[in-house]
């Protein structure tokens, strides 16, 4: 199938007036100040997007309380975030939004769709694992067949949190989960535990949250303890691993748009700068070492922005490719995101490493970002996997 | 104007040709009766072998022909007639003009050839040497052209030449179309770095042209090249492919039959090739749905671009995959191959030939100039042939 890769009219539209309440309640002054405040995020501002515009449950079906457009709309959502480093928990709360719609959640998606934010409690680093070759792909490439594991979602094996069972006979979490994000203002956290998984309210007895001083103050990560707290099952066995892997391709196809965006905002700012700021009698921009440098990014650009969406568009059509597709994005954008970032810094000379001036946001967004859901590297070895590309021998 | 034309009736228009021409038949006859049917490329007008229909509609057309095993028109062969020669005469040329070379070019019974590159005017492409003088009712050319594909093969040529010496370099240029076979011209195989000779050098002496071959107007040369060369990008840039469907399905493959040659380092290396291989099969993809949505944009610049620095990398990578098998060469001969083939013969092959493409059809320097320039908006580099007479510029 041959998905569409450019941008609906409606699309078009969506992105403007984001962009618009963006520039309008999220200058970058403002998002500094937030930044640096104790607050872990702009709480006007979800409210604002969530509450108030319905970005939250854009791809929640209306009849539970969402707007019923697909994850190719949020992914342009998602672009402007990016554009903005808006410190809203909406990546989070969206891939929580896919974990729920895969196991039919309908009571906790109304709560999302209302402007609740949820998030999964991993590690910001675990992202959707390499699939275990085919009997078929195995046969030519036995190789890779030893080396990839037996569970398709190594997430689920990841965070040491070991469930017991209360008197009651509801299920108990125990144990420890690090550098989660999105979770500080989450009204549900949804966990990974023993095989299965498990909502956990956020004021839920024994849990808490500690927050972590982070590369990127944008997104804080928080550690999360659970210390017999008190969880709902969701989902145990196949159906809990396969709804935690949608959500994590979801996530890292996802998050590429918010590379996207990120890296455009680089790209246009410093353009924008070398256009007026002169040195030896010539505007910076006219030196070709640096329009160069410019033409280079700008072509990186161009094909990130056709990767993410061919990325978007894969998840928001269930298409068989859509594994693959997140993978791709992640191993293209993300790096392509870190560079335009450090471009943006050392272009802009002097005042591009000083706190008064907000390319340090996106440069510390941007490192994060390409760790998030898995870097590049990791999803490279997906690729190999799927591509049919196995490693040397040992 | 007649209501625009569908997808619907241009199915019906192929179907009724084919149900009234034998595919099978005298190809010749059968490509001049397509060309007539206005079925040879649809976007064209009415007349000069279109249907004035959305350009989206040709790849239906071409695949309906396909299937019926039609003949096609060599489209490799004559791609330099197809995709530069073509546009700039529907643009700039007269009726006349039009009627007289646009069929014999699409049913590549002409083929063209591209007079622009010389010995002192590469990237500078404005500083042309070649001079036409005026002579009578016609005009006396002279002057030396490289890097002149298909030159020894073709009946035209699509010249720049210099009309006025005194006049700022790109205001004294005209473009003429060069008559291949009249006298004066003579044509010598340029070898290249491959062994093979894919390209030509041209030597113009004392060509006598009519000002009948003269398109567009005297001065306007460079206005006309421009259609040339933007169309010269696009069709560079722009062929799809399904998925490893280029070079980095050759490595793949290698990679896949070949497990002994596999490191960690190699590992990594091919799949990062892989990525960008699939990032710009997509960015092409995502350009023709621009295209056929009528939203062209600049990106058919960064397809070139990442094209040449991505085919050179993996062909480079092939070859240490290989080690020393991979230095085995087929053959130094000086072939005059009759289709550019990037993937043909062995890994060394295909890594030199792909340092040319870097190279042809602009330079990656002079591009990344234009899109720093052109589509960030970036100021120009200062100049110093601003306002000078060509013939006083440092040379």
């Amino acid at each position: 199938m041959t998905l569409d890769l450019r941008y609906t009219e409606e699309q078009e539209q969506l992105r403007d007036s984001v962009r618009a309440m963006l520039t309008d309640h999220a200058p970058w002054a403002r998002v500094l100040k937030v930044a640096e405040s104790p607050e872990p995020d702009d709480a006007d501002l979800w409210r604002l997007l969530s509450v108030e515009t319905g970005l939250a449950g854009l791809a929640v079906p209306e009849h539970l309380g969402g707007a019923g457009a697909t994850l190719a709309e949020t992914a342009v959502v998602l672009e402007e975030l990016g554009r903005a480093v808006a410190p809203v928990p909406y990546l989070g709360t969206t891939v929580a939004a896919q974990l729920l719609l895969h196991l039919g959640e309908s009571g906790l998606l109304r709560e999302l769709a209302g402007g609740e934010p949820m998030a999964l409690a991993l590690p910001f680093d675990v992202g959707p694992a390499a699939p275990v070759p085919s009997a078929d792909a195995g046969a030519r490439s036995a190789v890779s067949r030893s080396r990839a594991g037996s569970s398709p979602v190594s997430g689920l094996r990841l965070p040491g949190v070991e469930v017991s069972t209360a008197p009651d006979g509801n299920p108990l979490l125990n144990g420890t989960v690090s550098s989660v994000a999105d979770a500080l203002r989450a009204r549900m956290l949804l966990v990974p535990a023993g095989g299965a998984l498990f909502a956990v309210e956020a004021d839920a007895a024994g849990l808490t949250r500690t927050p972590v001083v982070s590369l990127d103050e944008t997104r804080p990560l928080c550690d999360l303890s659970m210390w017999n707290a008190p969880g709902r099952l969701l989902a145990a066995g196949d159906r809990a691993a396969s709804a935690l892997d949608a959500a994590l391709v979801a996530g890292a196809a996802l998050l590429a748009s918010e590379q996207l965006g990120l890296a455009q905002w680089c790209l246009d700012t410093t353009v924008e700068y070398l256009r007026t700021r002169y040195q030896f009698g010539r505007p910076v921009g006219s030196f070709q070492a640096l329009k160069h440098r410019l033409a280079d990014l700008w072509v990186e650009l161009v094909q990130a922005r056709a990767v993410a969406r061919h990325a978007a568009s894969a998840a928001a059509q269930g298409d068989p490719d859509a594994r693959l597709a997140a993978a791709l994005a992640q191993a293209h954008c993300g790096p392509v995101a870190v560079r335009a970032a450090e471009e943006c810094v050392q272009m802009h000379g002097g005042i591009g490493f000083t706190w008064e001036h907000p390319a340090h946001l996106y440069l510390k967004r941007a490192k994060s970002a390409a760790v998030a859901y898995g870097t590049a590297a990791h999803h490279r070895a997906t690729l190999a996997t799927l591509a049919d590309l196995a490693p040397a021998s040992p | 104007m007649a209501e625009p034309v569908t997808a619907e009736t241009v199915r019906e228009r192929v179907d009724g040709f084919l149900a009234g021409h034998d595919p099978a038949g005298d190809r010749m006859e059968f490509l001049r009766a397509r060309f007539d049917a206005g079925l040879a490329w649809v976007h064209y007008p009415v007349g000069l072998g279109g249907l004035g229909a959305p350009r989206v509609l040709q790849p239906l057309v071409d695949q309906r022909f396909a299937a019926a095993g039609a003949p096609d028109n060599s489209p490799r062969r004559i791609g330099i007639g197809l995709g530069m020669a073509a546009p700039t005469i529907l643009r700039h040329g007269t009726a006349e003009q039009r009627a007289r070379f646009l069929r014999p070019l699409w049913t590549a019974e002409e083929v063209w050839c591209q007079l622009f590159s010389e010995p002192g005017a590469g990237s500078d492409l404005a500083g042309v040497a070649t001079r036409a003088v005026r002579d009578g009712d016609g005009w006396l050319v002279d002057g030396q052209k490289v890097w002149t594909s298909m030159a020894h093969q073709a009946r035209w040529g699509i010249l720049l030449a210099r009309t006025d010496p005194a006049a700022a370099k790109h205001a004294g240029l005209t473009y003429f179309l060069c008559d291949m076979h009249t006298s004066g011209v003579e044509v010598r195989p340029l070898r290249q770095a491959t062994g093979e000779a894919e390209f030509n050098e041209v030597f113009l002496s004392g060509v006598r042209l009519g000002d009948e071959l003269r398109l567009g107007a005297v001065g306007e040369g460079w206005a006309v090249a421009r259609t040339t060369l933007m169309n010269e990008r696009v069709a560079i840039g722009g062929a799809a492919l399904p998925r490893e469907g280029g070079m980095i399905g050759v490595l793949a493959r290698t990679w896949r039959q070949r497990p002994e040659l596999r490191t960690p380092a190699l590992h990594d290396e091919v799949l990062r090739l892989w990525v960008r291989a699939e990032a710009l099969r997509l960015t092409g993809i995502r350009l023709r749905q621009q295209l056929a949505a009528g939203e062209p944009g600049p990106e058919g610049s960064a397809m070139k671009l990442a094209f040449a620095a991505l085919t050179q990398q993996i062909s480079g990578t092939e070859v240490e995959l290989l080690g020393a098998e991979g230095l085995r060469h087929d053959h130094w001969r000086a072939d005059r191959p009759e289709e550019l083939d990037l993937l043909g013969r062995g890994p060394t092959y295909r890594w030199l030939r792909a340092k040319g493409n870097s190279i042809e059809g602009g330079t990656s320097e002079v591009l990344r100039n234009i899109v720093a320039e052109r589509v960030l908006g970036l100021p120009a580099e200062p100049r110093q042939d601003t306002g000078v007479a060509w013939k006083d510029l440092p040379r």
